[in-house]
């Protein structure tokens, strides 16, 4: 009989099956991807770090680091910082990574190079390794040379790829890797610069690394210096894209969600026209479970077919993710495939579509035999308990999938819950919108556009379910439009003279003038001139730091013990900071003890307040300090910032360099000062903020690519939820137009019927996701980002039109059978 | 006596699964203008085809609808819409009211498709001839069939048509309602000169009408004035 019955509702059924198939292929691609990924972390995992273990230290190895070190016998060493390079063949200058690199580094994976040869020879050719894109961007090539510091070599090969690096990581500032033995010769390892000394080990198989991190990590910490393992570096990897996995879970969940919601309301429908049908079976000795059975057998077939095609539509979909996240993996990935995504797909579509359909399903049980004789709406209503029950077991296993996928109570518990609230909102609101239309209804419009008012509250009609699809796709895209205006303005640069757009950083005392004086001739305002002092604390509240580094219980956060303080003297406030606590102190006189003005995040998580005796390490000479205030930083503001900030009077004669800033007007003055510094004073590292910000952009760019993929999912199954409600509908607008046309109503008008109620849907389904998206960007501007928020105009002006058109267009897409539909036939059906 | 309405040599035939059906052979008859018309048969003789014809909710394969003095044949699907609209009222035996309408608004629609501005005020009136000026906020989902048909003849007679086609008009109403229904219908006519034409299989209410034509088969059997009256 359920056959018998779907073979005759077979289109419907389809679209009811459509609405989950979407939703189920990206449940299974992404459950699918995260599954590969693991297992390629997992086998890659030597691969990923090109070592077995890695020793490392920002600072020159102490003696006994050192000797910690050497006992290893490292495999190879690598000492790397970022600098200025320069191209003399164009006079191009770029911020680098630089990487000296000595031995047969990587032992595992590989460098690729063009000329593949260049990876194995350039360390005996004493040849440059530079990275592809940056060769593509400055148009050198092999044999071409590159000046790094005082050195110029030549360029022995574009480097593509090596082991550890993503395309994210690169394009901040570009690999080049040279021959460890040149890197005095260039002189950029002067005081002040940042940097990195790596030694990187090749271990027996039987060696257990866990131990060795165990035994060394103390040891090395007391150095300041530290052990990776490649199992604990692809643990820690596992987890970063791990986080990324159940994001993009959660993202394809919704659009389940959604897909799920549209199934709900056909089935009502369906459901509700067969209940004559139902009760006429029940006449004729059809039990309440054969009846249920009909139509629950129908709904779980469509949710195992959608399920299982909607797996299928996963494994094909999987292989795109790849390709949409190549800028943020470290390795390539290969893809294969595993059964468990795949039954989950199934089960999945068949919990989902039974559990959604169940409430409608239920008025099967309930429905009267004596309905054969009048169909009555209040009489086939399930009772209350009954309701209660269904909808706690849909919150249920809401609650428990996202748990599953988020193996987090509390997250999956508030994912749950902003998602009900999220549809609440949305049906909450067109349901408002109709009570407000049905109570102050617009007698005096004119009659097509007041008749498609009215059909937004029609017997069966869908209006919330559209509310809510149409609405859902509007909030997704439109947060991630606000959000990404959020982050981008905070990373915007003025283009007035006032904001500095270029800084100069590691500016040896003696280059001070100079490098002012350059500056200056070029006609640019040297807009700071800001003195650096490194240090590293001591004692915290009179406990030594490396006391408190063994405190297992200990409250001050790690970095604190281990950080190299880049620190500053002025008199003056700036404008990015706002004093929140103790007195701002402008200068001391000789002798007075010293007392310093510290950053917000640096007092709480080093425990500290004003009164707080804190005590330096400033290169070699202990100084006393005690926490004078402490000042709320604006980090956001492009623009150099400092967590400690001494008064005047007390810094000066440390050991120190200093930073610069000027505003350029466009990228050829910029190139013009960049490459007049470079090639005057090679030490310096220039950084153009406008290109940061480009960056930025970029990156946000690719990110919201992949944000805009999980969207799109939800935006094509409320399309799908929408054309189904379209094809439900159809018959009854065929029969309402008849009507209306046998009555005297043109064509025209029946089509502005239509029209106009689209509109109505499409208007109010967007403009609702627009305002509750504007509400959620608000609020992670206030409370995230703790960023001010100016909404911009796009989502509202290209938004709202752009969906509205799209309902409009799918809405219509079967007037023409509409309008073509002969009365009579139709009139006579109805009798 | 002026036709209101001229049938001549009219044919329909539909086709299904490539077998051709022929529903109606070389109907031609006349109805004058204030004439009530009865059309009756048995079961799927072809009335309600007719009646589509007449209307102009079809369009015969041969033959010739002349409605008003307009050939219907030379009118495109709008223009028939604003004759309807213009000169025909209908009643159906299932009502055929719109559902998201009230029994007020039902009635105003033919007058609003004209852009009438006095639509709510001329429908009041002909709800309370009707009896229901009680009842005009309410659904059609919630009156009785008895009232909804009313509705409907409130609705056929809002644009004041010059004839008036009748599908079953109480088919489905118990013999009591049934018969106030069709009083209404033969005051409402008699008092605004409406052309009548009802399709039915009651005898007892063609021998009201004037003039019957029955029809067997898709063909005219007899046509011939009301021998009662």
């Amino acid at each position: 009989m359920a056959w018998r019955d779907a073979k005759a509702s077979k289109v419907r059924l389809f679209l009811f099956m459509a609405s989950i198939i979407l939703g189920i292929g990206a449940v299974v691609s992404i459950q699918l991807f995260s599954t590969n990924l693991k297992d390629n972390i997992q086998s890659q995992s030597k691969t990923l770090m090109g070592a077995d273990f890695i020793i490392d230290s920002r600072q020159v190895p102490t003696e006994r680091a050192q000797a910690i070190i050497d006992s290893l016998k490292p495999d190879a060493s690598e000492v790397n910082f970022v600098s200025m390079i320069a191209f003399p063949k164009n006079g191009g200058t770029k911020l680098v990574q630089v990487r000296g690199l000595e031995g047969s580094f990587p032992f595992y994976g590989q460098m690729e190079t063009q000329p593949t040869s260049a990876a194995t020879t350039y360390q005996s050719s004493g040849g440059v390794l530079v990275d592809a894109t940056l060769m593509l961007q400055f148009n050198v090539k092999s044999g071409d040379s590159i000046k790094i510091g005082e050195l110029t070599l030549p360029i022995a090969g574009a480097l593509n790829s090596i082991p550890g690096s993503s395309a994210i990581s690169a394009s901040v500032a570009p690999p080049v890797i040279i021959p460890n033995r040149f890197i005095e010769a260039t002189n950029l390892l002067q005081f002040g610069s940042r940097k990195e000394y790596q030694y990187f080990y090749k271990a027996s198989d039987t060696l257990d690394l866990n131990l060795l991190e165990t035994r060394l990590e103390p040891l090395l910490d007391l150095e300041n210096a530290d052990i990776k393992t490649h199992i604990g570096s692809t643990q820690r990897l596992g987890k970063r894209y791990d986080n990324v996995g159940k994001f993009l879970n959660l993202a394809a969940f919704i659009a389940l969600l959604l897909g799920c919601i549209g199934i709900a309301s056909s089935v009502h429908i369906y459901i509700k026209e067969k209940l004559r049908a139902i009760a006429v079976l029940k006449c004729m000795g059809a039990s309440r479970l054969q009846s249920f059975l009909i139509f629950g057998i129908q709904i779980a077939a469509i949710g195992i077919v959608g399920g299982l095609i909607g797996s299928l539509i996963g494994v094909g979909l999987q292989g795109l993710f790849p390709y949409l996240l190549k800028d943020f993996l470290p390795f390539t990935l290969e893809i294969s495939i595993s059964a468990q995504p795949i039954i989950i797909g199934v089960l999945l579509g068949l919990m989902m579509s039974v559990l959604f359909a169940l409430l409608p399903l239920l008025r099967t049980w309930y429905v009267s035999p004596l309905e054969v004789l009048r169909v009555d709406e209040k009489a086939t209503q399930e009772p209350l308990k009954i309701r209660i029950l269904v909808f706690g077991a849909i919150l249920v296993f809401l609650f428990l999938f996202s748990f599953w996928l988020i193996k987090n109570a509390l997250y999956a518990l508030a994912f749950v819950g902003a998602t009900v609230v999220t549809f609440a909102v949305l049906a909450g609101v067109a349901l408002l919108f109709i009570k407000t239309i049905r109570n102050y209804f617009p007698k005096s419009w004119g009659f097509t556009v007041r008749q498609s008012l009215l059909n937004l509250f029609r017997p069966n009609n869908q209006t919330v379910v559209l509310v809510v699809a149409i609405g859902l796709g509007t909030f997704l895209i439109s947060t991630l439009y606000f959000t990404k205006d959020i982050l981008l303005d905070k990373t915007e640069i003025g283009q007035s003279t006032e904001n500095a757009n270029i800084i100069v950083l590691d500016v040896q005392t003696e280059q001070r003038d100079a490098v002012a004086e350059s500056i200056s001739t070029k006609d640019l305002p040297v807009l700071n001139n800001i003195p650096l002092v490194t240090m590293r604390m001591h004692s915290i509240k009179g406990r030594l730091v490396n006391e408190l580094r063994q405190d297992t219980a200990r409250q001050v956060r790690g970095w604190i013990l281990n950080h190299e303080f880049r620190t500053t003297y002025r008199d003056t406030l700036t404008a990015s900071e706002e004093l929140e606590a103790g007195t701002w102190i402008p200068r001391l006189k000789q002798g007075d003890p010293v007392v310093i003005s510290i950053s917000d995040n640096l007092a709480s998580d080093a425990k500290v307040t004003v009164g707080d005796v804190i005590v330096f390490n400033v290169q070699g000479v202990l100084m006393e300090t005690t926490v004078g205030s402490i000042r709320k930083v604006d980090w956001a503001q492009m623009q150099l910032n400092f967590t400690i900030v001494f008064p005047a009077g007390v810094l000066e004669d440390a050991p120190q360099f200093n930073v610069l800033t000027t505003s350029v007007k466009d990228e050829a003055s910029s190139a013009a000062l960049q490459q007049d510094l470079v090639s005057r004073f090679p030490n310096l590292t220039i950084i153009d903020l406008r290109q940061v910000y480009n960056l930025v952009e970029d990156i946000l760019e690719k990110v919201s690519w992949v944000i805009n993929f999980m969207a799109f999912f939800s935006i094509l199954t409320g399309i799908i939820v929408l054309i189904g409600s379209v094809r439900t509908s159809k018959y009854q607008r065929i029969k309402e137009s008849v009507l209306l046309r046998t009555l005297g109503a043109k064509n025209k008008q029946i089509l502005q019927i239509s029209a106009f109620e689209y509109v109505f849907l499409g208007l109010l389904g967007s403009l609702v996701g627009i305002i509750l998206a504007l509400v959620s960007s608000l609020a992670l501007a206030l409370l995230v980002f703790k960023e001010p928020f100016v909404p911009s105009w796009i989502p509202f002006l290209v938004f709202i039109p752009g969906i509205t058109l799209l309902v409009l267009g799918i809405g219509l897409s079967n007037i023409r059978t509409v309008l073509r539909s002969s009365p009579l036939e139709v009139l006579r059906r109805e009798g | 006596m002026p036709k209101i309405l001229k049938i001549t040599g009219l044919e329909k035939t539909y086709t299904s699964d490539n077998k051709q059906l022929t529903v109606l052979h070389d109907i031609s008859f006349d109805v004058e203008k204030g004439q009530t018309f009865s059309i009756v048969g048995p079961s799927g003789s072809g009335k309600t085809t007719l009646l589509g014809l007449c209307a102009g909710l079809d369009e015969p394969n041969a033959g010739r609808v002349e409605l008003c003095s307009e050939d219907l044949s030379r009118l495109n699907e709008d223009q028939r819409a604003q004759l309807r609209n213009k000169e025909v009222g209908f009643i159906f035996q299932n009502f055929q009211l719109l559902p998201t309408l009230t029994a007020l608004e039902n009635v105003s629609v033919p007058l609003e498709l004209q852009g009438s501005k006095e639509a709510t005020k001329k429908s009041m009136t002909l709800l309370e001839k009707v009896g229901l000026g009680d009842r005009v906020h309410h659904y059609p989902s919630q009156l009785s069939g008895g009232e909804q048909q009313r509705v409907a003849l409130a609705r056929a007679f809002a644009n004041a048509p010059s004839i008036l086609f009748a599908d079953e008009p109480t088919g489905n109403l118990d013999a009591e309602t049934g018969e106030k229904v069709i009083q209404l219908l033969f005051d409402l006519n008699k008092e605004n000169g409406t052309t009548l034409v009802i399709i039915t299989h009651d005898l007892e209410l063609a021998n009201r009408t004037q003039q019957i034509l029955r029809l067997k088969g898709g063909k005219i059997v007899t046509n011939e004035p009301t021998p009662i009256l």
